[in-house]
């Protein structure tokens, strides 16, 4: 076991982990966030640059802080070492800029938006962003591509974290889907729009940090905070059957995957808990499942009501 | 005249030809490495020369060449960066066309001391007849048993093979070459692991430019420490320079590092001054990604030195006073060019090649792109010179490959040193324009 200081919460963890995964171990407000870093999809890390991180000291062997920040997602820990995150103004600013740059050809149509609630770059942004844009150009637009009859992708709100196509990569068997373009203009798509005919393909809504990939079946239904969690499970050939139902009433509005606190889905029996298009999209009927009970839902987000604190609120040695 | 140690035959007729070339002398090195040097010893001279990587970063190849690592029973391969795509920068292409053979024998030499079996050239994809000059010379090298089994009856085997690009500039990029060349989108890997760990299909791997593979060769011929006398201090060696702008004679120059800036703008064995009797503006020593030098800090450093053609002399001052050699892309603008426009056209090749992988780089030179284009075409406002600069910082160093640090660092010189003339930008539109898009000369202010 190796020792790292993140933000002075001294911890011991695995030779190998990364910084990201060390400060998840921790808990707590010193996590830095990842939108395109995924712990159950291998590969994922390093695109979005959110999660950087300053390293005052690279080791006990070697003290010498890094010159540069560093995507803690991606960088393993060295014994000794000290990382620097909510307590770096460095950090601060950067990522401020990172967020930044997210959210300059994003729409603001969080309103209309069905990923409104649980949306990571709505935290991002209430916890980095600025209230006005600096952005004068015109923000570049996409049509929206249907993707398969159950999912819609809306480029317009893509951050390009690759999630999507790991999944498709590494869940789905028939790969028709990836990243078109480059620079400016890279976009996600399936290639001339082919259709994604995959048993595993809903799972791409889940790992989508933002509102660009949305689940047809309850798109401008409701938004997310008006229903209730209950988790469930039923008995499926296919998959895991562990699921969270969303619902109104006794009406279930939508089906997810199990997520933590981190946006990221459970492990549950050792395996990644993906669950089928047929449980995601067609068991929309109680009867077909067993609920357990209500689901906590643990992320700060604007789900969890009357819980939401800033970084600002936490650290006002940072505000300006 | 200087000395020439790549480009000696550059001119001799029938010089890409095998046997012409090898009778000036071709080829010597790979007889001296294979027959009476083992592969470590062709390491150590090369360490002993002090060749620093000529690609852009100034790495020391020695040292990057003792990083690889050498499991038992796995692979190792050498690939030739040739994706040459930096603006101003062109002695690559000039190398490979004049003397295809002193680059397949520096990769032979070089394969030999790394102990790789299979070596590659990664070409870029515009120069496809550059591609057919190569594939030509690797023929007449594997005719002539250079190449394939048993060199020189040594008992060593290499195979060659070039593959060209599809243009794109983010290949030159160690880690996004060896994913295309792997037959992937080119996208930068993340480091660590780095090639010399973990590269191509997952084997060690160093991936070097085309002028340092090339200069293996007379360090092999003439030994480390003859090659580590020409230069000063830390840069050894020859190296090329891609002169372009406004000068009498551009073209492609091997010069000895350490020959002062002033001699190689104004010398009669180099450009001759400026054309048409104009005033030096401002200079650019080492390829679109480095730094502006006004006219003040060309050929004097900021502490009154004279300024040499070296990686030290060119960086003195660090980036508020000095700029980088680079890979030697040297161009020089006149009085009469427009530092904005020339920004903006930077900008706008950066954003065209940034692979859209990492935020700040796919959307901040997109950004700096049309700040500068709204600055350039007369909409612009003294705020967004801020606004640029601000950007800039946000981009620098937070990205995966040094792209991003790429299209960063042209934009903060210009507005570092030319801040006035963004600001007649903003403040004279209409002057503005006519200059640059109208054809009438306005003075320029000292």
């Amino acid at each position: 076991m190796i020792k790292v200081t993140i933000d002075d919460v001294e911890i011991e963890v695995a030779p190998g982990t990364t910084i990201l995964n060390a400060a998840r171990q921790a808990g707590g407000d010193i996590v830095p966030p990842a939108m395109c870093y995924y712990s159950k999809l291998p590969g994922t890390g390093g695109k979005c640059r959110t999660c950087l991180v300053e390293v005052a000291a690279g080791s006990a062997a070697d003290p010498r802080p890094m010159p540069k920040l560093v995507a803690s997602c991606s960088t393993q820990v060295m014994d000794g070492m000290i990382v620097k995150n909510k307590t770096s103004e460095r950090v601060h600013e950067n990522r401020g800029g990172v967020v930044e740059f997210l959210l300059i050809n994003h729409p603001l149509d969080c309103p209309v938006c069905d990923q409104a609630g649980e949306c990571h770059l709505q935290d991002l942004g209430y916890e980095h962003g600025s209230a006005k844009t600096r952005f004068r150009e015109e923000r570049r637009t996409y049509a929206p591509i249907e993707i398969g009859n159950k999912i819609k992708l809306h480029m317009n709100r893509c951050i390009l974290c690759y999630r999507c196509v790991h999944v498709a990569n590494q869940l789905t068997d028939k790969r028709v889907h990836g990243v078109l373009h480059r620079g400016e203009h890279a976009e996600i798509s399936t290639y001339i729009e082919n259709a994604i005919e995959n048993d595993f393909s809903g799972n791409m809504i889940d790992v989508c940090p933002v509102g660009a990939l949305t689940d047809k079946t309850f798109r401008f239904k409701s938004r997310v905070w008006f229903l209730k969690p209950m988790e469930a499970e039923c008995a499926c050939e296919k998959c895991s059957g562990k699921a969270v139902l969303w619902m109104f009433g006794n009406e279930i509005y939508r089906v997810t995957a199990r997520k933590d606190k981190y946006g990221e889905v459970e492990t549950i029996d050792d395996k990644t808990a993906w669950i089928c298009n047929d449980c995601r999209f067609d068991k929309k009927d109680t009867i077909k499942w067993n609920i357990l009970g209500p689901r906590k839902i643990d992320r700060h987000s604007v789900i969890s009501q009357g819980k939401y604190a800033t970084k600002n609120d936490q650290n006002p040695q940072l505000l300006r | 005249m200087a000395k020439k140690l790549l480009l000696e035959h550059a001119d001799v007729p029938g010089i890409a030809s095998y046997e012409v070339y090898r009778k000036h002398g071709g080829y010597a090195s790979v007889e001296k490495a294979l027959k009476s040097m083992s592969p470590d010893e062709v390491v150590e001279e090369v360490k002993k020369s002090g060749l620093r990587g000529r690609g852009g970063a100034g790495f020391p190849t020695g040292m990057k060449w003792s990083f690889l690592a050498k499991p038992e029973g796995v692979e190792r391969h050498l690939v030739c960066n040739a994706d040459e795509s930096e603006p101003g920068t062109f002695k690559d292409r000039y190398l490979m066309e004049k003397l295809p053979h002193l680059l397949i024998e520096g990769m032979i030499t070089s394969s030999y001391a790394l102990g790789a079996r299979r070596s590659y050239i990664y070409i870029r994809g515009e120069f496809m007849y550059v591609l057919q000059i190569l594939e030509k010379a690797i023929a007449e090298a594997y005719a002539n048993g250079m190449l394939g089994k048993n060199i020189l009856g040594s008992g060593y085997d290499l195979d060659l093979v070039v593959t060209p690009g599809g243009g794109a500039y983010i290949c030159g990029e160690e880690t996004a070459l060896l994913e295309s060349l792997e037959g992937k989108r080119g996208n930068p890997r993340m480091k660590p692991p780095f090639p010399a760990v973990k590269g191509l299909w997952g084997n060690p791997t160093v991936v070097n430019n085309v002028e340092s593979i090339a200069a293996v060769v007379p360090i092999v011929n003439h030994g480390g420490e003859a090659y580590a006398t020409i230069g000063i201090e830390r840069s050894t060696g020859t190296k090329l320079i891609s002169a372009s702008g406004n000068l009498v004679r551009p073209g492609v120059y091997e010069i000895e590092l350490g020959l002062s800036v002033e001699e190689f703008i104004y010398g009669d064995d180099y450009c001759r001054g400026i054309a048409n009797g104009k005033k030096l503006k401002a200079c650019v020593p080492g390829g679109s990604s480095v730094p502006i030098l006004p006219h003040y800090l060309v050929t004097k450093t900021a502490n009154g030195d004279q300024r040499l053609m070296t990686y030290e002399s060119l960086a003195d001052g660090g980036f508020a006073t000095g700029s980088m050699l680079g890979s030697g892309g040297f161009i020089v603008f006149d009085e009469d060019q427009c530092i904005v426009r020339n920004t903006w056209n930077f900008a706008r090749f950066y954003a065209h090649e940034s692979c859209g992988q990492c935020s700040p780089c796919r959307e901040g030179t997109g950004w700096m792109e049309k700040v500068l284009y709204r600055l350039e075409h007369g909409t612009g406002t003294l705020e967004d010179i801020d606004l640029l600069e601000q950007i800039n910082k946000k981009i620098e160093g937070n990205t995966i490959c040094p792209l991003g640090d790429a299209a960063a660092w042209p934009v903060a010189a210009a507005i570092r040193h030319f801040r006035e003339e963004f600001e007649w930008h903003v403040k004279s539109p209409q002057e503005a324009q006519t200059r640059n898009y109208g054809l009438i000369q306005t003075p320029l202010e000292a």
